[in-house]
């Protein structure tokens, strides 16, 4: 198991090495010179190369890379002479749109997209695998058809759609909940349920059919396999045979999608997040698009990037605790 | 208590389909003593291992439906409370299967699934559990029994894997194996050495076994009693020497035909024309007529209209065929079938 982690590990570490290389580029690769949108509104192109200069965008590129890829390890000085400032570590950047560092905005967005992306896991995985397990379980009954006409109704309704819906009704039309005001858990434990409920419910409700789905043809398949007629043959009960010996196995699959939908949502939902005006990484990385606010942009595809790699690793792994033979191959 | 430990009367079980209803198994009956080997013999689609796991109960399907009789130690299977066979499941009734690396749960090394099965049964400590399963596998002749109990299927050879379902059905000491082509993946070398283990079991222990396979080796070499399938019913029913010397059915004519002879001057092998029914077409006459070379000498269409009833041709031996009696001889001296 432990080589098996450390040869995972080795490649995360090479792919995130690409990855910045490639978000660098893309950087570089956006039609506009960054230094002219650091000036402010009297621009002079006196003003534009000296920003240059103190940006390091003189540099070659592969000096920039590496002093961007310093300054997320060891923090970064701009400039030289008497306008300089410091970029503590991770310095990933200067956001001049914000007069802020890029990691303080993340920081601070961070938090807001975790705990939406957390809270509708749970409510998805739970959901979406029990009624998996009851459709299975009922396969061909009215259960099952239910669960799946149903799902498949909740597949089909884009986000946008059901948080709009969601808003409308539940909090304009009825007032059953307040206008969403994001606070922080810790200091308005209310307002922050009150807030989150409804981007929690719309992300879970499109998870939870795919999960649905995903879970009954999983057991299904399972449950055909030689290994559990040989179960039955030992003459375990269903319950057993279903629980110890079809589910671990229908598990694998699962793990997967879960470890990966999650690590997505941690880049940021997007639209989630801009229906229900919730300020995580999602809204940040679109303001900032909109903005032109470069290093803001790559910070983000940085940091969104990296939760699906990782999370990847975090599969792989999970995978050979299920399966052992992937351990030893 | 008698000496029969399976009976099977006039099974029938039939799978509802999208297609229309498939009549898999056809009124068979056969009974086990016990002790003894009945090999059920026939091509894929007779019926042969459909019959066995609805006589194990393992038929979970909500679209097949199984009629007539089974009566294992004397009790009455079909019909009955699933919890009753359960509980016969893998203490007096086992099953093995033909391809153990699939039979075998991969994510459960091989001591935990054996384990498993003493616990199932029998109220007694896990440590207990596992050290009658390290002897268990000692028994079936697998080295090194500390270290594989904690191996996984996939790290065995398939022969160790074969042994491994051997030693989990046998760990409870069953009354009746029914063994599902338990060679039939395996290595020639190694199809030996499981029928070799599985001969000095029976022994051992006194299981009865229902050896179902289409190898007439395999018969040859364990098998007791013989019951020849075809499309769903049984066509022949004899004692093992009945069936190699004195067969009585075209079809077990044809399987004995095929199978390769080192003795024989022949190049080539003799193979069955046509392919095995569709069990949901069956044909109107006798199943095997279409690829029956005698049909002809049937006076009539008799072969084509009427399916033969299973006949005593002895005591202890039964087949289905419209062919008279001499005509049967005459036939089997000219061809040279069966060892005469």
């Amino acid at each position: 198991m432990f080589p098996y982690i450390v040869r995972r590990v080795f490649v995360m570490v090479f792919m995130l090495t690409i990855l910045s290389i490639i978000t660098f580029l893309l950087f570089n690769a956006v039609p506009t010179d960054p230094a002219m949108l650091t000036c402010g509104k009297t621009c002079t192109p006196d003003i534009v190369a000296a920003n240059r200069i103190r940006l390091g965008l003189d540099q070659p590129l592969y000096v920039q890379y590496i002093d961007w890829i310093k300054g997320i390890f060891v923090g970064r000085t701009y400039g030289s002479g008497s306008a300089t400032f410091e970029c503590s570590t991770p310095c990933l950047g200067y956001s001049f749109r914000n007069g802020e560092e890029v990691t303080t905005m993340i920081v601070n967005a961070l938090p807001v997209t975790m705990y939406l992306a957390i809270g509708a896991f749970t409510l998805w995985m739970l959901v979406g695998i029990s009624a998996g397990i009851v459709a299975a379980k009922n396969h061909g009954k009215w259960q099952d058809r239910a669960i799946m006409g149903i799902s498949l109704i909740g597949y089909s309704l884009p986000v946008f759609f059901v948080g709009l819906l969601l808003l409308v009704f539940v909090i304009v039309r009825w007032n059953f909940l307040p206008y969403p005001n994001y606070e922080s858990p810790f200091e308005d434990p209310v307002a922050f349920f009150q807030t989150m409920l409804l981007p929690w419910v719309t992300l879970a409700i499109l998870y939870a059919a795919y999960y649905a789905r995903l879970t009954r043809s999983q057991m299904l398949e399972t449950m055909g396999e030689d290994y559990i007629r040989t179960a039955r043959a030992k003459g375990l009960s269903e319950r057993v045979v279903f629980r110890k010996h079809a589910f671990r196995a229908g598990l694998t699959p699962i793990v997967t999608s879960a470890g990966l939908d999650l690590a997505g949502l941690l880049g940021g939902a997007v639209i989630t997040e801009y229906i229900f005006s919730l300020p995580g990484l999602g809204r940040l990385a679109i303001g900032a698009v909109t903005e032109y606010d470069l290093p803001t942009i790559t910070a983000t595809v940085l940091v969104a990037a990296v939760f699906v790699i990782v999370a990847n690793l975090v599969v792989d792994i999970l995978y050979a605790a299920i399966d052992p033979r992937v351990r030893l191959s | 208590m008698t000496n029969v430990i399976l009976e099977v009367k006039n099974l029938n079980v039939e799978f509802t389909t999208d297609d229309g209803i498939v009549h898999a198994v056809k009124d068979v009956s056969y009974t086990v003593e016990r002790g003894k080997t009945l090999a059920i013999v026939g091509e894929s689609g007779s019926g042969k291992s459909v019959s066995s796991l609805a006589v194990m109960g393992l038929l979970t399907g909500s679209n097949s439906s199984i009629t007539g009789e089974v009566f294992f130690n004397g009790k009455e299977l079909v019909g009955a409370d699933p919890e009753e066979v359960r509980k016969l499941r893998g203490d007096e009734m086992a099953m093995i299967f033909q391809d153990p690396l699939s039979a075998l749960h991969p994510y459960y090394t091989i001591g935990d699934q054996l384990t498993e099965a003493v616990l199932v049964h029998s109220k007694v400590k896990e440590s207990e559990a596992r050290s009658r399963a390290a002897e268990m596998l000692t028994k079936v002749g697998i080295p090194s029994v500390e270290q594989r109990m904690d191996e996984y299927p996939h790290q065995l050879s398939g022969g160790m894997r074969q042994r491994v379902m051997i030693a989990m059905a046998l760990i409870n000491g069953p009354e009746l194996l029914i063994a599902d082509e338990p060679t039939t993946a395996l290595d020639v070398t190694v199809q030996a050495q499981i029928l070799d283990l599985l001969r000095e079991l029976q022994k051992e222990f006194g299981t009865a076994i229902v050896l179902i396979t289409h190898d007439l080796g395999v018969v040859a070499d364990l098998a007791d009693e013989v019951l020849v399938m075809y499309g769903g019913s049984a066509v022949e029913h004899a004692p093992v020497r009945e069936i190699f010397y004195e067969p009585q059915m075209p079809y077990t004519w044809g399987l004995l035909a095929s199978i390769p002879q080192i003795s024989a001057k022949k190049e080539q092998l003799d193979p069955i024309p046509g392919s095995p029914p569709s069990l949901l077409n069956l044909p109107n006459g006798c199943v095997f007529a279409p690829r029956c070379t005698f049909k002809d000498q049937v006076a009539g269409d008799a072969c084509a209209n009427q399916f033969p009833d299973l006949l005593a041709v002895s005591v202890d031996h039964e087949a289905r065929c419209h062919l008279t009696e001499s005509q049967r001889s005459a036939i089997r001296s000219e061809r040279k079938i069966g060892r005469l």
